[in-house]
C-alpha cells in the first residue's frame, strides 16, 4: 500500500504543477492475486502491483483526461504539459459547468480489513485444497476463482477536494459440475474472516447432485429468481435508465415517467454507498460523499443518480456517483439495493404450481433499451418446479423479457438478502456489489432452449 | 533493458525452473469521443510494467508489476516462484510445456501513416464535421463520433533463448446517429456499431473509412427505423452482411474453438464449450461451403502480430473445411491433447495478465455468389444488417443476435424496412443450414476490440474476415418480451 499521507502528497504536487482553470488527480493503487480453478485442479494463481494516475484538466471547458502509471517526477510534468496542450487544442464543451467545487466531509468508515494479507498463496492453495476434498468426496469437479485484493483511491482537485480510501476485498466464484449439471455459489466481503468455505460448497454442491438436466419447453413460466439472477437484471437496470445522463439524453425508461406507478409495489430499489450489508464506499471518484438515492419506492419511478457534469446541467448537486474520468456512460450506480420482503425461499418455492428456478443468469444483453427488454441464459442450477416443489434441473433457457414488465409481476420477495459480485472488471480492480433478495415472478418468457 | 531481462532468465535458470518467460509491455492509446458537438472524451492512456512466468515443477505461477527496476524484478521474480511452488499441492495432473524453439526476433505492423504523428486537431475536426453531419437531420437526438489509436511495444524473452521484441500498431473509428421518438430508440452506425472498424493499419485505415461520406445516409436510415415495421415472428431464410456474420462467427465459431475453454478451464467466468476434442477430424460444424481458417497473418487484420505470448511464430491454420472441424486455437500447453504444436493463439492483455488462448482473425471464406444474386435468388426472408446485441449460452450453443437494420426479401428483391431484427439458433444447425456465400468482391475483414474472457478480466483485439452469407430456416423476430 502507498499509504494515505504519500497519496495525497502526489496528487497534491500534481495538482499544483498544474497551471489548468481547474485540475483533479485520481490516484488508485493495486496489489491483488487471482486463483483459478477447474476440474478440480488450479491452473492459474497471478499476483499484479500496480498504480494509476487519472489527471482531469479545464481550460476554459475543454477538457483533458490522461492516464499513466509512470509516477516519477518528470513524467508527471510531461503528463501535465501534455494534458494542458489537449486541452487547449479543443473545443469547448458547453454543457460542463465545473468539477465539484465544494469540498465535503467524507463520511469515515472502515473499508480495509487487515487480515486481507494472510491470504498469501500457501493460505489460498489450502482453501481450496479443503474444497476439492469436499468436491471430490461426491464425486464432483469443482471449477472458479479466488480472488483478493488491496485498493487505494485518492482525489485532490484545485477546488480543495481532498479524499482518501483504502479497501480490501475478496471474490470466492465456484462451480461445482457433474453428469451435465452444476451448481453455483459465490461470495464477496472485504473481510476474509467472513469467508465460510463449508456453507459455500454446500450450496454449490446441493445444486449439482440433482442429476441430469432434462429439456423442456420454453414458454413463460412462474419463476423464482435467486438473488444472483435478481442482481443482473438490477445491475442492468443501474445501467440502463437509473443515472440522470439516461434521462438527459432521452434514452431512460424513466423518461417522463417520474411519480408513476411502474412495477409491483413490492418492488423498492436504491443504492447506498454507506450501508454496511453491502460494499461500502464512502465517496465517489470525484471525491463527492455518497448520498443514498431511490429509483423504485414500492413500485413509484422516484429519482436517479448524479454526478458533477450531469448535476450541474441541471443546477442540482451531484449525489456522489462520479466514474473514473473520461467517463461517458453516465453517473452508473454501483451499490445497488432491493429491499427484503416477508416471504422465505422455501415459502417462494411452495406457492409455484408450474414454474422455473433460476440460480443465475449468463451473457445477458440489451434487445429494447426504453423498455428494458433483455435477453441471456440461464447456468448453473435451472430447475423445474412442480406443486410447489423443485423436480429436477433442466437444461438451461434463453429468456427474453421486459425486466420493467418482469417487475411488474412480482407476487413475492425474499426477507434474505445476499451481496452479490460479478468480481473484478476489466484492466483495474475495483470490486462493486449487487444487494438483492430472490424474487417471485408471475409470468418470466423463455424464448429458447440450450440443446443440441 | 536486455541486461535486466538476462538477469532474470539466468536467476531463473539457477532456481532450477522447468521454464520462465518475462514480457515488457508498454502501451500507448489515444481516444478521443464526440457526442452532440461535444468533446466528451479526449484521452491519452500511457501504462507500461512487466510480468514473469514460471513453470516449477509442473505448476505456474505468475507475478506483475509496474516497477521496473533490478530489485523490483528479482522481488517479482520470486513472488512468482513461490506462487509455483504453492500450487504444486493442487496442480493436477501437472503441466507439460513441450519446448519450443529458440526465435530472435523482430516484427513491427507495417503501416504507412503512424496515428500518433497525426495532429489532434486534424482527428478531432474530422469526427466534430461527421458529428455536426448527423445533427443537420432534427430528429436525431444523439450523434456520436469516434476514433482510437493504440500502439503496443513488447519484449518476450525465456529462458529457451527466445529474444523477441514487437511494435503493433492499431486503430479505429466510426460514427453513430441516434433517434428518438415516442419511448423508441433507433440507433444506425457507420462503419460498425460499438465504435467502429479497428485494424492494425495506420492512419490511412482511418482516411479510406470515409467517415463525412455516410453521416448523412445514418442519420436518416435511424429516423426512418422510428417509423419501420417491426421485424416479423417467423421461420425464414436470413442473409447477414458481412459486420453482423463477423459476430456471428465470433460468438458461434471463434469462442467454441478455444481449446482451453474445451478443457473447461474458462469454466468459472466465460464458459466452456459444446465441442469436445474427439469431433476434430469429424464432426460437421457446418454445411460443404463454410470453410473457416484462423489468420494471424492476414494483413490488416485486428489479429494480426508477429509472433503470440509464447514465443510462437503467427499462423494460418484452417479450422473448418468443407464443413469438418479440422483444428482448434491451441496453446503450447494444449495442443498435444490433438497430437498438434501450438499454433500460436496465446495472447496476454498488457504486462499484467496472462496469455490465454485468444482468437486470431477467425474468418469465413469467401464463396461464389454475388449479392445481388443471393438476394433474388431468394423467394422470402430477411436481410439484416449491423450488431446491436449479442448472446449465446455458456456452451456456445444457443445465441441469439439483435441488428441494427434489416430489410425484407420478397420474391427476390429487398422490400420495406424492418426494425429491432432479432434471430436465434443453435450453433451447428445454424452454419449446416447455410447455402449461399458471396464472393471475394464482398469480403471485408471486421475488427472486433472487446473481446471479453479470463479472470482478471482480459480483453483481446481480434478479427473477422466475412462476406455475406444465406441461411435456411432460421427463427427470426424473438421480441415476446416487449409486447
Amino acid at each position: 500500500m502507498t499509504g494515505k499521507e504519500a497519496c495525497l502528497r502526489l496528487l497534491k504536487d500534481v495538482v499544483q504543477e498544474s497551471p489548468a482553470d481547474q485540475t483533479e488527480a485520481l490516484l488508485l493503487t493495486e496489489d491483488s492475486s487471482l486463483t483459478r480453478f477447474a476440474k478440480s485442479s488450479v491452473h492459474q494463481h497471478v499476483a499484479e502491483k500496480n498504480r494509476t494516475l487519472i489527471l482531469r484538466v479545464v481550460i476554459d471547458k475543454r477538457i483533458a483526461v490522461l492516464t499513466t502509471n509512470f509516477l516519477d517526477r518528470s513524467s508527471i510534468r510531461d503528463l501535465v504539459k501534455k494534458a494542458i496542450s489537449i486541452a487547449r487544442i479543443q473545443h469547448p464543451n458547453e454543457d460542463f459547468v465545473s468539477l465539484p467545487k465544494q469540498p465535503q466531509p467524507v463520511p469515515e468508515i472502515n473499508t480495509f480489513h487487515k487480515n486481507i494479507n494472510s491470504l498469501t498463496p500457501y493460505r489460498k492453495v489450502k482453501v481450496i485444497n479443503d474444497l476439492f476434498k469436499m468436491v471430490k468426496e461426491k464425486r464432483l469437479q469443482a471449477s472458479g476463482s479466488f480472488s483478493n485484493g488491496a485498493v487505494e483511491v485518492a482525489v485532490v482537485s484545485s477546488f480543495g477536494v481532498e479524499a482518501y480510501q483504502r479497501y480490501s476485498d475478496f471474490v470466492f466464484h465456484l462451480i461445482v459440475e457433474k453428469d451435465g449439471g452444476s451448481g453455483y455459489a459465490s461470495y464477496v466481503s472485504r473481510d476474509p474472516a467472513q469467508l465460510d468455505i463449508d456453507s459455500l460448497a454446500k450450496e454449490a454442491i446441493e445444486k449439482a447432485l440433482r442429476g441430469e438436466p432434462v429439456q423442456i419447453e420454453p414458454g413463460e413460466y412462474e419463476v423464482i429468481l435467486e438473488p444472483y439472477a435478481v442482481s443482473e437484471l438490477l445491475s442492468f437496470l443501474g445501467y440502463l435508465g437509473f443515472h440522470a445522463l439516461a434521462v438527459q439524453e432521452g434514452r431512460s425508461f424513466f423518461c417522463n415517467e417520474f411519480g408513476k406507478k411502474l412495477v409491483d409495489s413490492r418492488v423498492t430499489i436504491y443504492d447506498d454507498g454507506l450501508d454496511p450489508e453491502g460494499l461500502q464506499i464512502p465517496f465517489d471518484f470525484e471525491g463527492i460523499p455518497k448520498q443514498r438515492v431511490t429509483f423504485f419506492e414500492e413500485g413509484v419511478a422516484k429519482g436517479v443518480t448524479y454526478d458533477s457534469f450531469t448535476g450541474n446541467r441541471e443546477g442540482k448537486n451531484s449525489t456522489g456517483h462520479g466514474l473514473i474520468a473520461p467517463n461517458t456512460e453516465g453517473p452508473i450506480p454501483i451499490n445497488l439495493f432491493m429491499q427484503g420482503g416477508e416471504s422465505s425461499l422455501e415459502e417462494m418455492v411452495r406457492s409455484v404450481r408450474k414454474g422455473i428456478y433460476v440460480t443465475r443468469f449468463h451473457y445477458t444483453n440489451v434487445v429494447e433499451p426504453m423498455k428494458a427488454v433483455l435477453t441471456g441464459m440461464t447456468r448453473d442450477g435451472t430447475f423445474l418446479i412442480e406443486e410447489g416443489e423443485i423436480k429436477m434441473p433442466i437444461k438451461n433457457l434463453r429468456f427474453t423479457e421486459s425486466v420493467l414488465r418482469a417487475l411488474s409481476r412480482v407476487s413475492a420477495v425474499s426477507r434474505d438478502r445476499r451481496i452479490c459480485s460479478e468480481g473484478t472488471v476489466y484492466s483495474r480492480r475495483f470490486i462493486t456489489g449487487v444487494v438483492a433478495p430472490a424474487i417471485k415472478v408471475d409470468g418470466f418468457n423463455f424464448s429458447g432452449v440450450s440443446a443440441l | 533493458m536486455k541486461t535486466l531481462i538476462q538477469n532474470i532468465l539466468d536467476i531463473a535458470r539457477l532456481k532450477r525452473v522447468d521454464y520462465a518467460d518475462i514480457r515488457i509491455v508498454h502501451r500507448r492509446t489515444e481516444e478521443i469521443g464526440v457526442k452532440n458537438g461535444n468533446v466528451e472524451a479526449f484521452t491519452h492512456d500511457e501504462d507500461s510494467g512487466f510480468g514473469i512466468r514460471v513453470l516449477f515443477q509442473g505448476a505456474w505461477g505468475f507475478a506483475s508489476s509496474s516497477k521496473m527496476t533490478k530489485t523490483e524484478m528479482e522481488t517479482v521474480f520470486a513472488k512468482a516462484l513461490k506462487i509455483a511452488r504453492a500450487s504444486l499441492k493442487v496442480r493436477g495432473n501437472g503441466v507439460v510445456y513441450p519446448s519450443a524453439s529458440e526465435r530472435v526476433d523482430q516484427y513491427r505492423t507495417p503501416i504507412s501513416i503512424d496515428p500518433f504523428k497525426i495532429p489532434s486537431e486534424k482527428k478531432l475536426n474530422l469526427l466534430l464535421m461527421s458529428d455536426e453531419m448527423m445533427r443537420r437531420n432534427r430528429n436525431v437526438k444523439i450523434s456520436e463520433a469516434f476514433m482510437g489509436s493504440y500502439k503496443t511495444e513488447k519484449t518476450f524473452a525465456s529462458t529457451e533463448g527466445s529474444y523477441i521484441e514487437q511494435e503493433i500498431v492499431e486503430c479505429g473509428a466510426g460514427i453513430s446517429a441516434t433517434a428518438i421518438d415516442g419511448g423508441e430508440i433507433q440507433v444506425r452506425s457507420y462503419p460498425n456499431s460499438f465504435r467502429g472498424n479497428f485494424a492494425t493499419k495506420g492512419y490511412e485505415w482511418i482516411e479510406a473509412l470515409a467517415l463525412k461520406d455516410h453521416a448523412e445516409r445514418i442519420a436518416e436510415e435511424a429516423v426512418q427505423l422510428l417509423y419501420a415495421k417491426p421485424c416479423p415472428s417467423k421461420v425464414t431464410t436470413l442473409i447477414l452482411d458481412n459486420s453482423q456474420l463477423a459476430l456471428q462467427i465470433h460468438e458461434s465459431i471463434g469462442h467454441p474453438i478455444e481449446l482451453d475453454r474445451v478443457l473447461g478451464t474458462e469454466a468459472s467466468y466465460a464458459g466452456t464449450s459444446f465441442v469436445r476434442p474427439e469431433m476434430v477430424g469429424s464432426f460437421k460444424y457446418g454445411a460443404e461451403i463454410v470453410n473457416v481458417v484462423a489468420d494471424a497473418t492476414y494483413p490488416g487484420g485486428l489479429g494480426t502480430f508477429g509472433y503470440d505470448d509464447e514465443g510462437i511464430q503467427a499462423q494460418r491454420v484452417p479450422i473448418i473445411s468443407q464443413g469438418i472441424l479440422v483444428n482448434l486455437l491451441t496453446s503450447r500447453e494444449t495442443a498435444h491433447v490433438l497430437g498438434k504444436e501450438s499454433n500460436g493463439t496465446m495472447r496476454a492483455d498488457g504486462w499484467n495478465r496472462i496469455p490465454l488462448i485468444r482468437m486470431t482473425n477467425i474468418n469465413l471464406e469467401p464463396g461464389e455468389w454475388t449479392l445481388e444474386n443471393m438476394i433474388s435468388d431468394t423467394e422470402e426472408g430477411v436481410f439484416l444488417s449491423t450488431n446491436r446485441s449479442w448472446s449465446i449460452d455458456d456452451k456456445r450453443i444457443n445465441f441469439q443476435f439483435g441488428t441494427e437494420i434489416g430489410w425484407e426479401i420478397k420474391k427476390g428483391r429487398l422490400g420495406e424496412m424492418i426494425k429491432n431484427p432479432t434471430y436465434t439458433g443453435i450453433t451447428p444447425r445454424f452454419w449446416n443450414s447455410c447455402d449461399a456465400i458471396a464472393n471475394k468482391d464482398h469480403y471485408q475483414m471486421w475488427g472486433t476490440p472487446n473481446c471479453g474472457k479470463g479472470e482478471p478480466g482480459q480483453v483481446a483485439h481480434v478479427g473477422h474476415g466475412a462476406s455475406p452469407a444465406r441461411f435456411r430456416n432460421v427463427q427470426v423476430g424473438v421480441m415476446k418480451g416487449s409486447d
